[in-house]
């Protein structure tokens, strides 16, 4: 076909687009690599921050993301992954049910975040901590209404379900019907045949999104500001109740409210690094297992 | 309950009597009647599916009921009454000291002032600069990708910028604020390091993949018969793109957009780092610093004391950015449905 020359404008016009995208990426990642490589060490990844935050290491925040989101994905992806199964297996597609669990699901997904924070501290920590206080503590000091690393994970976990059960209805799909069809017509139960079939088969699609949804929880900074992420806290959390230290939200706090913000520069970039690197590698197992369930499905 | 029955139908006048006799050793039971029994756990784990599946609208409700109950004492309280009037929230009033009425946030003065006009003006402003920004952007994007791009670079971009969508927000709010804040300020001039026109930029790059995403997608699903039809019309590419395409797939392209706008008026982060924070009442001027709603809540919710009329105002603020990305969320799913439903009709 000819082009003609609005063809190429228009061509370049939309490619000028992502040029400017990919341009600003790459920036963000270079700078980002280029400051923060040189700060990564064996000391900055295993030792705890100095009393300025600025010298020493950031340990206790990468023990703490990991913490968090660790205990985020034991209380959020089950009950993702179920009604998954739930919407994908059992409820048919007309149900008022269905209809109404996936317009929560959606709205679900697009709540701001720093309305999840309000969320954690007015339900979790106000109301269930605070309840669970009067019944069992006579203290008059908060010993479960008060913020927390677990307030912090379960109020990741609510964030991070959309994204778990989003993904898990699309592996659960890709599942070809006649394997179902295959198994009740031998006799299985439903229960067996989505246990033993579909379970199986969806595995790969199913562990890449619980990964997506993980790496996502791991980066949210907003929804735990109120919820148990601390400023400074030398020690690692041990407890449920302890509060923590965030990669993240140690970033937020030193860039924002550090004294001398171009002393705290090598730091806040190789902390930001970790992050990245945390996140990515997440992100990346995510294409990698996705790619490889994909390939095992085809016939 | 089934193993009952089955024994029940074995025995069925000794059911009918009510007397509890066994005639037969449980073994002897045939293979068949216990192959069809679904065993309790089974029947226990669908339950508790079914329960489960209620958690995404129990949070949904939990979400609002939790957030309303920290704010609506405001109505009734006399702490809060004695402080603040529910009108001067949201309407202008004339302060000692001021000679006209004005919209004022002002929490730490005194009196405080509690207007929450000045904050989502200043969100409207961002998100507004934002999609600007980042419509352009991402549509020109999502049709380069769909339409122009040869297969290798598809291959190269669709995870670049999925990989954009995967970097956590305090990190775009590092960026703005360490990086784009001081090449803004050599390039244009800005008397204030961070402004609206800085956060927006971050913002813009959250909001990128969201509106490619969905457009890509719009794009795509448009059917071949339609461009193919045009092409064999005489038509040239780009009038196929802008004439046939672009209309085809503009529902769920206007889904990207508004989805997109709902997670930029929500996004805290990258705003609280990066727009400077100073709550100023100014429509037009996109070089002054701007404080968001998310911002606010963000920044000072940690500092008021639970139940404090100040703590009351920053739920209702929680509550009323829930209700618009609520609104925004149902907007965007008719969109999709719309396009769906228009493109399955053609």
């Amino acid at each position: 076909m000819r082009h003609t020359k609005k063809d190429w404008l228009l061509a370049g016009l939309t490619g000028l687009s992502l040029a400017v995208i990919l341009l600003l990426l790459a920036v963000l990642l270079g700078q980002i690599v280029w400051h923060g490589a040189p700060v990564i060490s064996a000391e900055f990844l295993t030792e705890k921050p100095g009393a300025d935050m600025i010298s020493g290491g950031i340990w206790p925040a990468i023990y703490g993301t990991v913490f968090m989101t660790l205990l985020m994905t034991l209380a959020g992806v089950p009950v993702g992954i179920a009604t998954a199964i739930f919407l994908s297996e059992y409820a048919s597609p007309r149900s008022k049910m269905a209809k109404l669990v996936r317009i929560a699901v959606n709205n679900l997904a697009g709540v701001p975040s720093i309305v999840f924070g309000l969320f954690g501290l007015g339900f979790f920590i106000i109301f269930v901590g605070g309840s669970m206080d009067a019944l069992f503590y006579d203290d008059p000091r908060p010993v479960w209404g008060k913020p927390s690393i677990l307030w912090a994970s379960l109020t990741l976990a609510v964030l991070t379900l959309p994204v778990v059960i989003v993904t898990t209805e699309e592996a659960l799909r890709t599942v070809p019907r006649e394997f179902r069809d295959a198994a009740l017509a031998l006799g299985a139960t439903r229960f067996q045949t989505v246990y033993k079939i579909v379970l199986p088969n969806a595995k790969g699609g199913i562990l890449t999104g619980v990964i997506l949804a993980v790496s996502r929880g791991a980066g949210e900074v907003a929804p735990i500001i109120f919820c148990g992420a601390a400023n400074f806290l030398p020690y690692l959390p041990t407890d449920l109740r302890d509060m923590f230290m965030h990669l993240g939200y140690h970033v937020y706090a030193l860039a924002t409210q550090s004294p001398n913000v171009d002393a705290a520069r090598p730091t806040l970039f190789g902390t930001v690094l970790v992050l990245l690197v945390l996140t990515f590698s997440l992100n990346l197992l995510a294409v990698i297992i996705r790619a490889r369930s994909r390939a095992a499905l085809r016939p | 309950m089934t193993e009952q029955v089955l024994d029940a139908g074995d025995h069925a006048p000794a059911a009918k009597t009510g007397r509890r006799i066994t005639l037969r050793p449980r073994r002897a039971r045939s293979k068949l009647a216990s192959s069809f029994k679904t065993p309790l756990w089974h029947r226990v784990a669908e339950r508790t599916i079914a329960v489960l599946a209620l958690t995404a609208i129990a949070a949904i409700a939990l979400i609002f009921i939790f957030i309303a109950r920290e704010a609506v004492p405001m109505f009734w309280e006399a702490e809060f009454a004695e402080e603040v009037e529910i009108r001067d929230l949201f309407l202008a009033k004339e302060w000692r000291g001021y000679d006209e009425p004005v919209f004022i946030w002002q929490p730490v003065g005194e009196p405080a002032k509690f207007n929450v006009i000045p904050l989502f003006v200043g969100s409207l402003k961002v998100t507004l600069l934002a999609m600007l920004m980042s419509v352009p952007l991402g549509i020109g994007c999502a049709m380069f990708i769909a339409l122009y791009a040869p297969r290798a670079v598809r291959e190269v971009v669709k995870p670049a910028i999925e990989l954009l969508a995967g970097i956590p927000s305090v990190v775009l709010g590092f960026f703005a604020l360490m990086v784009l804040a001081s090449w803004a300020q050599a390039t244009f001039g800005f008397h204030f390091r961070l402004n609206a026109v800085v956060a927006a930029i971050g913002l813009a790059l959250t909001i990128v993949p969201v509106i490619f995403t969905i457009a890509e997608d719009a794009i795509q699903s448009v059917p071949q018969t339609l461009t193919e039809a045009a092409l064999a019309l005489g038509a040239r590419k780009y009038q196929v793109a802008l004439r046939v395409v672009l209309p085809a797939a503009l529902p769920g392209i206007a889904a990207g957009v508004v989805l997109g706008f709902g997670r930029a008026i929500g996004e805290t982060m990258i705003v609280l780092m990066a727009s400077g924070n100073a709550a100023i009442m100014e429509l037009f001027d996109f070089s002054t610093s701007v404080r968001t709603v998310t911002a606010t809540i963000a920044a000072e919710l940690g500092e008021v004391a639970q139940g404090d009329p100040h703590w009351r105002v920053l739920f209702l603020l929680g509550v009323m950015l829930f209700a618009v990305t609520f609104v925004l969320n149902i907007v965007g799913d008719l969109a999709i449905r719309l396009l769906q439903k228009k493109l399955t009709a053609s």
